[in-house]
């Protein structure tokens, strides 16, 4: 069965004059709405009560090291725009957290368990790729025998409602077609919205997207509008210029970690670890334990991490990965590599945010592409 | 406990400010006394300088001959020295003199020139004497002054972070200034530690806490001159509070070879 033909049939239809129904009810269903808005210049992920609060017309321009907003009042689309540096991990699993307290009581000590109970978010117009990365971190946090799950993600995430957005523009630093997570969202969201200039097409993928449809009363939507708003999603992804060569890609890396290209980009990466920070698969944390003036209280913090700090590799009283390109190897083939023997999938999605928020610029789909150039040329100069 | 450990707060070439960020703890104040000895500190009492210290805040540079013979008479006496403030762990603003003559200076400055006695450069304390933990900033920041004192109360290492600033901006969520709106930001290969002051008042990170651990200096300097910085504002961005630490010093001005060392005038 084509996927197109299969969706068709359940295909409903959301006016655009109707959107605030929609949070209106998620509201009143007890949720958080969690959708795209602009704040200090980009396009984040933050509370909405009101559609007019969804960035309607905006359009952003990333490439490597860049990003920029502006306004077209001629647009009649609302998603119009591409992920800002904000993705779902920062509601899934927040920078920072408090896990327990210990204090003294009469010299004895006594610990209390602080992790909070998470809202029930609803996140809204979530794209392809971060609907792809909520999966990949849904491996990592969640064991699906139920014995070492992290109990705050875990409890967030059955809470938790997903509306994905199929993107119809991208950015220069987009790659989601390469990574197979866009911009058709098949799986991993609850409701799937297809924008037209006037309507959205709504598809529902879970019993909790249904619930929400079948509240709404929603309208079927007509055969040629299914049509059209999927034409413009297929044709959007064949414009898609920027690329990953997959084939391959573990195996690639591991027989190039003295690839000269390491040393080379290097030079270039300044280690400040942005690029960790706003990937919304990357999951690393520190833990640390504080103590006030008096001794008595003390408390366990989980706070996010990246592998370019250079103190997450310290372990025997040292620093273990000393430079800046064993560090930068270490995320790269991480991704790209030793994520598939942890967790069977890659841990990139294609979102770009990496080659965005580089303060220097440095594009991964061109550093995975000069290793692959160079495979095989034993010390030559990548 | 037994005796309360007794503490000293010191100072060489600097404007005082972060001296005074331990009187800027105005709640906690009352505790920190409880807690220790505050056996010198000439902002808060007129005690002379007597005896040893369990824990000596070491805020400024050295920039005097003077100051050469006090360094080691307060390490002499100290079990655990710590320095204070961008002046004391890198010296200052001051250390601008290192990238020049000190004699023009002295000579554009001062009157009578020959009353003054100076070395040639400010150097950081740990350039003179063994330094057991550096507290980064201009100034210090308040609640890493407090960690940094519990953790020796507690005797464990203190949780200070040496990493970039950006990785404190996207835990707070600020958007990223060169990124978004092209201004030149020093957060990438600064220590973190101010609780990203600058950035969330949309302004670019001025390096008040010096270069991050291991972090790649020139990568950014290439950027920003790819970007169209200016050489000028460059110059300048690195050329302040911390202009002598090894990685700010090289960026983007030669080392004169007759300031490197410390020697006298």
């Amino acid at each position: 069965m084509a996927p197109d033909e299969g969706r068709a049939e359940t295909a409903l239809l959301l006016r655009k004059t109707r959107f605030q129904d929609l949070l209106d009810h998620l509201v009143q269903a007890g949720y958080r709405v969690i959708g795209p808005t602009v704040r200090e210049g980009v396009v984040t992920y933050d509370e909405i009560h009101r559609v007019e609060q969804i960035p309607r017309g905006w359009v952003d321009l990333q490439e490597p090291g860049k990003y920029r907003l502006r306004y077209d009042k001629n647009n009649p689309f609302w998603f119009s725009f591409t992920p800002g540096p904000i993705s779902l991990k920062r509601y899934l699993f927040p920078p920072t957290q408090t896990l327990f307290r210990v204090r003294r009581d009469n010299g004895r000590p006594r610990a209390e368990a602080v992790i909070p109970d998470p809202p029930r978010y609803a996140f809204l117009g979530v794209r392809g790729c971060d609907v792809r990365a909520v999966a990949v971190q849904d491996r990592v946090y969640i064991d699906r025998q139920g014995q070492f799950s992290d109990s705050y993600y875990a409890k967030a995430r059955e809470r938790c409602l997903i509306i994905a957005v199929e993107c119809q523009t991208f950015a220069d630093t987009c790659f989601c077609t390469s990574m197979g997570s866009g911009p058709q969202v098949q799986s991993g969201a609850d409701l799937v919205l297809t924008e037209l200039p006037d309507a959205f097409v709504v598809r529902s993928l879970s019993d909790k997207g249904q619930a929400i449809v079948s509240a709404l009363e929603l309208p079927p939507a007509a055969p040629e509008q299914v049509a059209e708003a999927d034409q413009a999603v297929r044709e959007a992804a064949g414009s898609m210029e920027r690329r990953v060569d997959t084939t391959d890609i573990r195996n690639l890396l591991l027989r190039n970690l003295e690839n000269p290209r390491w040393e080379e980009v290097a030079k270039r990466c300044i280690a400040c670890a942005n690029c960790t920070m706003v990937c919304p698969t990357c999951f690393c944390f520190t833990v640390q334990e504080v103590t006030d003036l008096s001794g008595e209280n003390i408390e366990r913090r989980r706070v996010q991490d990246s592998c370019f700090n250079p103190e997450f590799s310290y372990a025997f009283g040292t620093i273990v990965r000393q430079t800046v390109s064993s560090r930068y190897r270490q995320w790269l083939t991480h991704k790209f590599a030793t994520w598939y023997d942890q967790f069977g999938t890659p841990g990139c999605v294609g979102c770009g945010r990496c080659i965005t928020w580089c303060p220097v610029g440095i594009d991964v789909t061109e550093e995975l592409q000069a290793i692959r150039n160079s495979d095989g040329e034993r010390g030559a100069s990548a | 406990m037994g005796k309360k450990p007794r503490v000293g707060v010191f100072k060489f070439a600097s404007c005082d400010g972060c001296q005074l960020s331990l009187l800027d703890c105005e709640e906690e104040l009352l505790e920190i006394a409880d807690r220790v000895e505050v056996a010198y500190f000439l902002e808060a009492t007129r005690l002379p300088l007597t005896g040893s210290f369990d824990l000596a805040l070491v805020e400024g540079s050295i920039s005097t001959p003077e100051q050469v013979e006090q360094i080691h008479d307060i390490r002499a006496r100290s079990r655990v020295l710590v320095t204070i403030g961008a002046c004391a762990t890198a010296g200052g603003i001051q250390a601008l003199r290192n990238f020049a003559s000190v004699h023009e200076f002295l000579r554009l400055v001062y009157a009578t020139p020959e009353y003054v006695e100076t070395l040639a450069t400010s150097t950081p304390i740990a350039d003179h004497v063994p330094v057991d933990f550096e507290l980064r900033g201009c100034p210090v920041n308040k609640t890493q002054l407090l960690e940094l004192i519990s953790a020796t109360l507690a005797g464990r290492r203190p949780n200070i972070p040496r990493h970039s600033v950006c990785i404190d901006c996207k835990r707070a969520g600020i958007t990223c200034l060169p990124v978004a709106y092209g201004v030149p930001c020093l957060g990438p290969v600064t220590q973190s530690g101010c609780g990203v002051l600058c950035p969330s008042y949309n302004r670019g990170c001025y390096g008040c806490f010096g270069p991050a651990q291991l972090t790649n200096v020139q990568g950014l300097v290439q950027a920003y001159r790819r970007a169209g910085v200016p050489e000028d504002e460059l110059d300048r961005l690195f050329h302040t509070f911390n202009a002598w630490a090894p990685g700010f010093r090289e960026s983007t001005r030669p080392v004169p070879k007759e300031t490197e060392g410390n020697t006298e005038h």
